[in-house]
């Protein structure tokens, strides 16, 4: 190890160490703990590792270090794709490791801290890990012409093997990597031109996903996985109510139940720690806790309603203003309006949360599947009264993300730390736990106003969005507000890219006890936006698909803006590259067969959105059912920029279209004086295997920078399939989840 | 008391709580972690294993009912049909996050070997119980289909 850092002049020593120490623990494929320090053998080849993003090892193996948690978007292999095409490396030659804690290194370069989220993973990564690639082939082929002694600019990698065709000398990597590494890193490295490009892009096959073995035969490793010998399983006895706190505790007949070992308060209630998850749960049962309510939030779904309309009525914080609404409201030949409410949504990810931790002499080890590593690094060592780079932090598998998974690490500190570091200690929800204690998507009313002149041209629209800020609730995000707006409420109509003269959008943040978080491409307004556009479309006595066309046939972003309360650095992407839109707006309706017929009792609909950078529009067929619907099929047209892995991004296409639907077709969390009244997946239903539609995904060829592909696929088909019904039948969905109507 | 059974062609025999649902025996005292646990109420299929050959929801089943019998996890599925299966989810790349995945395989596997050529609606009502959040149903029901075919040889 000495030797290689030797040969990293580009990242501090201590940086390295740490990343050493996770990298050499194993810890995706089984489970061990990691070395104090890093025994790395003092004798023997060593290792390439000429920056914090890849190792290639004397084994011959390329291990790349992924910043981002692999909660099933494929980022793993994404960023191994990237290294691999600049590396000219075999795909079988691939591993992927996850990064230890540390900002410097391994921050998000979207957020400035290490999390993953926002669809952004490899549009802030790709450069950076291209870079990385390139850097280590350049060692690699000095290494190879000085061995041969011959000009570096002869020698070639192909598929992972260096030649020197003229000599016809043949190299590994494996064999190269200890010579590599004596030489100094070169500061500057060429990028290979996206023309040669092998795997980056490549949909024949050769690139399959990385975590796929393990994932089919059951060893990969998620939080809820790890152990350690010695071990306290903990569950936490949690408030019914948002705000509540212990007031007083007998814990006497769960101290009975055998393998319970201790039970402790900590903020979030009161944890029973035992020697197997069961008899921890028997434990929690025969806890006696009476919990004080007096700050608590009572309000029940219909109070919260009354709450959100009353403040849907009342102008708001101005996140858009183009013209003048008013005025041209005033003038329109026709008006068009719809109050739309959505309910309050669980993350539901598959894998309940989980972490384990455990507390040394030296600091704290956590084992877990959050993805805001940063702050859950301060966040710890402030608990615990350590320094940050005390706090060692191994990311596993999380299965499933979707927005929910921050915060469970910290509940298992505080136990850790409740316990004296006696034990290392799991902490462990339940699905229950989840649905009543977790994080949530808000609930959201929105009301749109549309005013059309006597052409039916669309002159005016007023949009008011009423919702928990969720950035605001956030300390790491609450900066991204800009006059109390926050983006996360309103994307999709405050930026929209429609050509109407007369806009205006408000929002009011309702403050609300009920914890909240991001939600994987939360859909609201792109629902409330593109069923909208269909009604006033019918008002107007237009096809929705040609007004569509029109109202994005200019560039927005010649348009005058009087007001957009957005990040200033963001405003540069916020609204879609003309005509990118446009374009998968075209290509949706041509593949999905816009205007072609359809039998008696089945319909089409069509939403466009721009989500998380990249445009997308989908179009749904239905067909009208005794009691109801069902949705056929979707096709999905996506502009992403360079398709790293298309296969992929499909795949995130379809999933995508998988939780939209969930969203909107069934699930909803409800109130009653304060307590969700939901517990499981009976009462809180998702979209099953029998409901899954078809769907057909078209990715537009580009060469564009990479831009988001886990949240977008979520984010038109609500409204494509409410459009469906509605060309089906005149029925509306105001009112979500469509189960209620 | 000792619970024994047959654990993945092994004999295994476990000292605890009767009542404790066979999942948690299996991932904690079994150390078999690949069945996981995702609802606890026989409502999402992430603890699906083989009794005697046939699915079951390992969260709801407590150990004792399973003395003596025949348990298959999905470390321990082997065979033809598994082989096949598992073959066609590699191909189809059907994982996104993974963790369902195991349940989704286990039933799966009982389908083809019940019904070695499904329809869609077989597909639909072997599969509805398992849920995946990651929406990989597309994948599954395509897959489920090629291997079958490949079932065939
Ligand atoms: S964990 Fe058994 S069915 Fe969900
Ligand atoms: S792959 Fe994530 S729940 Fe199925």
């Amino acid at each position: 190890m000495k030797q290689v850092l030797s040969a990293t002049p580009l990242v501090s020593r201590r940086s390295l160490l740490k990343g050493a120490a996770a990298a050499g623990a194993g810890l995706i494929i089984g489970f061990h703990l990691p070395e104090r320090g890093f025994a790395q053998q003092s004798s023997g080849p060593r290792s390439l590792a000429p920056n914090a993003f890849l190792r290639v090892t004397p084994d011959n193996r390329v291990t790349v270090i992924s910043k981002h948690l692999e909660h099933g978007v494929g980022i793993h292999t994404g960023l191994a794709t990237v290294i691999a095409e600049e590396l000219d490396a075999d795909w079988s030659q691939m591993a992927v490791e996850p990064a230890p804690a540390d900002v410097e290194l391994y921050k998000n370069l979207a957020f400035g801290i290490q999390d993953t989220g926002g669809s952004n993973s490899m549009s802030n990564a790709y450069q950076q890990y291209r870079r990385a690639g390139a850097t280590a082939r350049a060692l690699l082929v000095a290494a190879a012409a000085a061995r041969w002694n011959v000009d570096p600019a002869d020698v070639s990698i192909v598929r992972g093997t260096l030649r020197h065709e003229a000599s016809e000398r043949r190299a590994t990597f494996g064999e190269l990597a200890d010579e590599a590494a004596s030489f100094d890193v070169p500061g500057e490295v060429t990028l290979k031109d996206p023309a040669h490009f092998r795997l980056i892009g490549s949909d024949d096959g050769i690139i399959r996903r990385l975590d796929s073995p393990s994932k089919i035969n059951g060893t990969a490793t998620y939080g809820i996985d790890m152990s350690l010998p010695d071990m306290l399983v903990a569950v936490v006895a949690r408030p019914r109510l948002f705000g509540a706190t212990v007031e007083s505790l007998d814990d006497s007949a769960a101290r009975q139940v055998p393998g319970v070992a201790e039970v402790v308060p900590i903020p979030t209630g009161v944890a029973v720690l035992a020697n197997s998850f069961w008899a921890a749960l028997r434990g929690r049962e025969a806890l006696r806790v009476e919990w004080d309510e007096t700050d608590a939030e009572r309000r029940g779904t219909p109070e919260l309603l009354a709450e959100h309309q009353r403040l849907l009525d009342e102008p708001g914080l101005v996140a858009r203003r183009d013209g003048d609404v008013e005025v041209a409201l005033a003038r329109a030949a026709k008006t068009v309006t719809a109050d739309y409410s959505f309910p309050i949504l669980a993350h539901a990810p598959l894998e309940p949360v989980s972490c384990l931790a455990r507390l040394t002499d030296e600091g704290c080890e956590i084992w877990t599947g959050d993805t805001t590593l940063t702050p859950l690094q301060m966040k710890a060592a402030e608990t615990l009264g350590l320094r940050p780079d005390q706090i060692t932090i191994h990311s596993v598998f999380a299965g499933g993300h979707f927005g929910r998974r921050k915060e469970t690490a910290l509940e298992a500190v505080e136990i850790v730390k409740a316990i004296g570091g006696r034990a290392p200690v799991k902490l462990q929800w339940t699905r229950e736990d989840e649905m009543r204690n977790g994080l949530y998507r808000p609930m959201y009313l929105h009301r749109a106003t549309a005013g059309l002149d006597e052409e039916g041209n669309v002159i005016a629209w007023h949009h008011r969005i009423v919702g928990q800020s969720l950035l605001g609730q956030s300390p790491e995000f609450a900066h991204f507000l800009v006059d109390g707006v926050d983006l996360t409420s309103v994307a999709g109509v405050a930026t929209t890219s429609y050509n109407i003269p007369n806009i205006l959008v408000e929002t009011h943040n309702v403050d609300l006890g009920l914890p909240v978080s991001t939600y994987r491409g939360n859909n609201h307004m792109a629902y409330a936006m593109e069923t909208f556009l269909d009604e006033v479309a019918h008002a107007a006595g237009r096809d929705p698909y040609e007004l569509r066309r029109r109202l994005l046939s200019h560039d927005v972003r010649e348009k005058q803006i009087d007001v957009l309360a957005i990040p200033e650095p963001m405003k540069a992407h916020i609204f879609a590259e003309h005509p990118r839109d446009l374009r998968v707006l075209q290509l949706a309706a041509e593949r999905g067969g816009w205007g072609e017929p359809l039998a008696a009792g089945r319909g089409r609909g069509i939403a466009v959105a721009y989500a998380y950078s990249t445009p997308i529009a989908q179009v749904a067929e239905v067909t009208m059912t005794d009691d109801g619907f069902k949705v056929d099929r979707v096709v999905c047209a996506i502009d992403c920029g360079v398709a790293v892995n298309p296969d992929v991004i499909r795949a995130q296409m379809e999933g995508g279209i998988a939780y939209g639907l969930s969203s909107v077709m069934r699930s909803e969390l409800t109130l009653s004086g304060g307590a969700i009244d939901q517990s499981n997946f009976h009462d809180f239903q998702v979209l099953r295997i029998d409901e899954m539609p078809e769907v057909e995904v078209h990715i537009v060829a580009s060469d564009a920078a990479p831009t988001g592909a886990g949240e977008p696929g979520v984010v038109p088909v609500g409204a494509a399939v409410a459009n469906a019904v509605f060309a089906a039948t005149g029925r509306t969905f105001h009112e979500l989840p469509f189960s209620r109507n | 008391m000792a619970i024994t059974l047959t654990l993945n062609g092994r004999d295994a025999s476990f000292d605890v709580d009767p009542e404790t649902p066979l999942l948690w025996v299996l991932r904690e005292a079994g150390g078999l972690t690949g069945t996981k646990f995702g609802c606890g109420a026989a409502q999402c299929g992430a603890c699906t294993v083989h009794l005697d050959g046939v699915p079951i929801r390992s969260c709801i089943t407590t150990v004792a009912d399973v003395e003596g019998a025949k348990v298959t996890t999905i470390e321990g599925a082997s065979g033809p049909v598994a082989a096949s299966v598992q073959a066609a989810w590699r191909r189809l790349d059907v994982v996104q996050c993974g963790y369902c995945q195991s349940g989704q395989i286990m039933a799966a596997i009982a389908l083809l070997e019940e019904t070695p050529s499904p329809t869609d609606a077989d597909v639909d009502s072997a599969m509805r119980g398992n849920i995946c959040r990651c929406g990989t149903y597309q994948r599954i029901r395509a897959a489920i289909h090629e291997a079958a075919r490949t079932m065939k040889g």
